[in-house]
């Protein structure tokens, strides 16, 4: 057997994916408020156009773009303005949201507009996905328009379609695949005409024969390419699976523009398909719910702006007492503080622990393992720059590459001696940043 | 709900693998080596090894008191090396050496510098080496095995190393019959250190941290081939004066030293690259000493050479940086 392709480091945490990976995706009935972030995006925040009291029909926009970097959002039903103000958000911060009450109607907005493909111009596909709010759902949620404008002197010849999954317990892009696989293959075609593209990669980890066997057929008689990919963490970084599809290393502190190449994820294509062929905004996603502190995981069809606590009911609510409450996956994911935060456009997944499934222990010494070294798909050395960042030595902590960091948390992740080495990693950039701040 | 949640930030999981877990895995390797030493060397045997082992960890114990600093015995870190060093002992050391071993392995060899992970060389062979030095009548006074129930008496021999390099220097020539014997070398029927004289223990063992992966294969390799090679090279020119590659391999510590004390992860580069380099610099060093030193026995000097020339190494063998073009230059 051929081996498959893949990026060097990386590692392979349990997946713990049979959980839900054999499940079909449920639809999560509405909850009795819909929280709805005027942040779900990279960039600059929405900002709202409703006021309290206003009726609001499924798809009206809630919250205007402001600048190019930015997408407007979107009530994911109809029903009235209750409130506008902060609410818990995934970020940990109270955020500006429109709180609608649901009516039960579910009414769609009057003016969506179908159209063919075929007929839009790139612009006017362009001009869709923006009002649409497309942003990048594998959990960056990058304003898809955007990325799909590179500046001319980056010619684009190549488009990859993220469908690795790569986080453990995730199965929210798997079931995509499984289950509507004609939606992707219309995003891809959708894409390949913004673009200008002929060479089109889809990648998948080789733990998804299903899939992988789906969406051969879909694309049977097209020259996308299907490629099943190495079961290794994380093989979905942007870097990481472009090297592994094309040969082609985004230069150190680059973009995959650099080298040609626009990556999506599967369920924004998806997405990019409903918004350009019926108009629909992206109101809803895929999320699965999971983990040792859930009864039942499953996964879920969900409006954006459903409170966690409703999702956690709708599968047999909490086991035991939780001990972590994860938005995302377990190796990037973020912790939360509460169920009452929002699943918003990015949210892929919702992972409880239960009590006793989390242990805390004190980090020892560095005993120069190496097991950092090895697993660092960025080829930096983790435990040295963790040590230069505890003495606040960010300018070595530079020169030694921090900022090349992609934050996967392998290193954290292998380390015997429990040392937070991504967690270090992090505050060195950050205060690289700043450094660099302060000489402009 | 929310006072009982934890809020760290990514990632949530952990491999499972920790400092205590590896350690402990190190000291079931060794088992078999221990108890081919008892079986060999009978009661002196298990007196080093409980000296050195009990030692080590009452100094790392007294340490902690002394400097204020967390007890880390549980670590099994202090254990492992006194297990080490009574290994690297001839069956007649008298107990005071072991204990005095062992002070300085965990004193001179570890916390001086901190403790687990700060100590540049193997704290086990900085104590062998200081004994070996101090003390050479005790240190080089060797029995041939008497193998538990044999009824032999422990008889004062050479090791294999020694007799040639006694040989050799008297006659120039290889010591006559020196080549029989290899079935005995490899089960460990001979002179030598307690726990240095059965390769198939020793393998035993390794093959345990090689399925744990505890250890990867760059430094062994490495070592044990470069002193095959080298020592080949050596006896292809002259065979009548040096030693074939098997008698390298299977006499003296080479197998102990290349699986069990330059693999220590403290003193060893972190890259496999490094590991290569700093696996042919060991088994350069311990042929040069073999063939050419005053000492017949060279795999402790030449660990603790390399040990020094690990920070360097790893200077010049860092990984190259995902999407640059050399290596990061400093």
């Amino acid at each position: 057997m051929a081996r498959l392709k893949t990026f060097p480091g990386g590692l392979h945490p349990p997946d713990n994916k049979a959980w839900t990976a054999a499940k079909a995706i449920e639809i999560c009935p509405l909850p009795e408020e819909l929280i709805i972030p005027l942040s779900q995006h990279i960039g600059a925040p929405a900002e709202a156009c409703v006021a309290v009291g206003d009726k609001v029909k499924k798809g009206q926009v809630v919250g205007r773009a402001k600048g190019f970097v930015s997408v407007p959002v979107h009530a994911s039903t109809s029903g009235e303005v209750t409130a506008i103000e902060p609410r818990p958000h995934a970020s940990g911060r109270n955020l500006p949201a429109v709180v609608i009450a649901p009516d039960g109607e579910d009414e769609w907005v009057d003016d969506l507009a179908a159209a063919d493909p075929e007929a839009l111009s790139v612009e006017e596909i362009k001009d869709r996905l923006r009002d649409a709010g497309i942003v990048g759902m594998g959990g960056a949620t990058f304003p898809a328009h955007v990325k799909l404008s590179p500046p001319g002197e980056k010619p684009i010849d190549t488009l990859i379609l993220n469908g690795v999954e790569c986080e453990p317990y995730l199965t929210a892009d798997h079931r995509l695949m499984l289950e509507t696989p004609g939606k992707v293959r219309q995003g891809i075609e959708i894409l390949r005409k913004v673009l200008a593209v002929d060479n089109i990669y889809l990648g998948i980890e080789a733990n998804k024969p299903d899939a992988i066997a789906q969406m051969r057929e879909e694309c049977a008689g097209s020259d996308i390419k299907v490629e099943a990919l190495e079961v290794k963490y994380p093989q979905g970084a942007e870097k990481q699976l472009i090297l592994a599809l094309t040969g082609r290393e985004v230069p150190s502190g680059g973009l995959p523009m650099d080298v040609g190449v626009v990556v999506q994820n599967v369920g924004t294509a998806a997405a990019i398909a409903d918004a350009v062929t019926l108009g629909q905004p992206l109101i809803e996603r895929i999320c699965t719910v999971t983990g040792s502190g859930v009864n039942e995981p499953k996964n879920l069809r969900v409006r954006v702006g459903t409170p966690l606590a409703h999702l956690v009911e709708q599968c047999g609510g909490l086991d035991g007492e939780p001990s972590k409450l994860i938005m995302g996956g377990p190796m990037m994911g973020m912790a939360q503080l509460t169920l009452d935060v929002p699943a918003t456009r990015g949210t892929s997944g919702l992972l409880i622990f239960r009590r006793g499934d989390i242990k805390v222990r004190e980090p020892g010494p560095c005993i120069r393992c190496g097991r950092c070294v090895s697993a660092c798909p960025a080829g930096l050395l983790p435990t040295t720059i963790a040590a230069y960042a505890r003495l606040s030595m960010f300018d070595e902590t530079e020169e030694f590459k921090a900022m090349d960091c992609i934050e996967c948390g392998c290193c954290s992740f292998s380390c015997p001696s429990l040392i937070p080495l991504v967690q270090t990693l992090r505050y060195a950039k950050g205060a690289i940043l700043e450094k660099r701040r302060k000489m402009q | 709900m929310s006072d009982q949640l934890y809020l760290s930030s990514s990632p949530h999981i952990h491999s499972g693998e920790t400092t205590d877990k590896v350690m402990r895995a190190v000291i079931y390797s060794l088992l078999p080596a221990c108890g081919v030493a008892i079986y060999f060397f009978g009661l002196p045997a298990l007196m080093l090894l409980l000296v050195c082992t009990v030692g080590a960890v009452a100094f790392e114990a007294l340490c902690a008191k002394l400097f204020h600093s967390k007890l880390a015995i549980a670590d099994g870190s202090a254990a492992l090396t006194g297990i080490l060093l009574a290994l690297n002992l001839p069956p007649s050391a008298p107990w005071w050496l072991a204990l005095l071993g062992a002070a300085i392995a965990i004193i001179v060899g570890k916390q001086v510098y901190g403790g687990l992970g700060y100590n540049p060389f193997n704290p086990a062979l900085v104590a062998r080496v200081v004994l070996l030095i101090s003390f050479p009548v005790q240190m080089t006074s060797w029995s041939a095995p008497a193998p538990l129930g044999s009824g032999v008496d422990a008889l004062t021999t050479a090791t294999p190393l020694g007799e040639w390099k006694t040989a050799v220097m008297l006659t120039g020539k290889l010591p006559e019959g020196m080549a029989s014997g290899f079935g005995s070398y490899f089960v460990g029927n001979m002179a030598g250190c307690i726990g240095e004289v059965s390769a198939i223990a020793l393998l035993l063992g390794a093959l345990y941290l090689f399925w744990k992966r505890i250890i990867t294969w760059q430094i062994p390799v490495s070592f044990i081939g470069t002193v095959v090679v080298v020592g080949g090279l050596f006896w292809l020119s002259d065979a009548t004066r040096y030693p074939d590659p098997l008698f390298h391999l299977l006499t003296g510590g080479l197998i102990l030293g290349a699986f069990f004390m330059a693999t220590d992860m403290v003193t060893s580069p972190v890259t496999g690259r490094g590991m290569l380099v700093y696996g042919f610099g060991c088994g350069l060093v311990t042929v040069l000493i073999r063939l050419f030193g005053g000492y017949p026995e060279g795999v402790s000097f030449a660990i603790l050479l390399m040990n020094a020339a690990t920070p360097l190494i790893d200077r010049y063998t860092r990984p190259r940086v995902f999407g640059t073009v050399a290596e990061v230059e400093r």
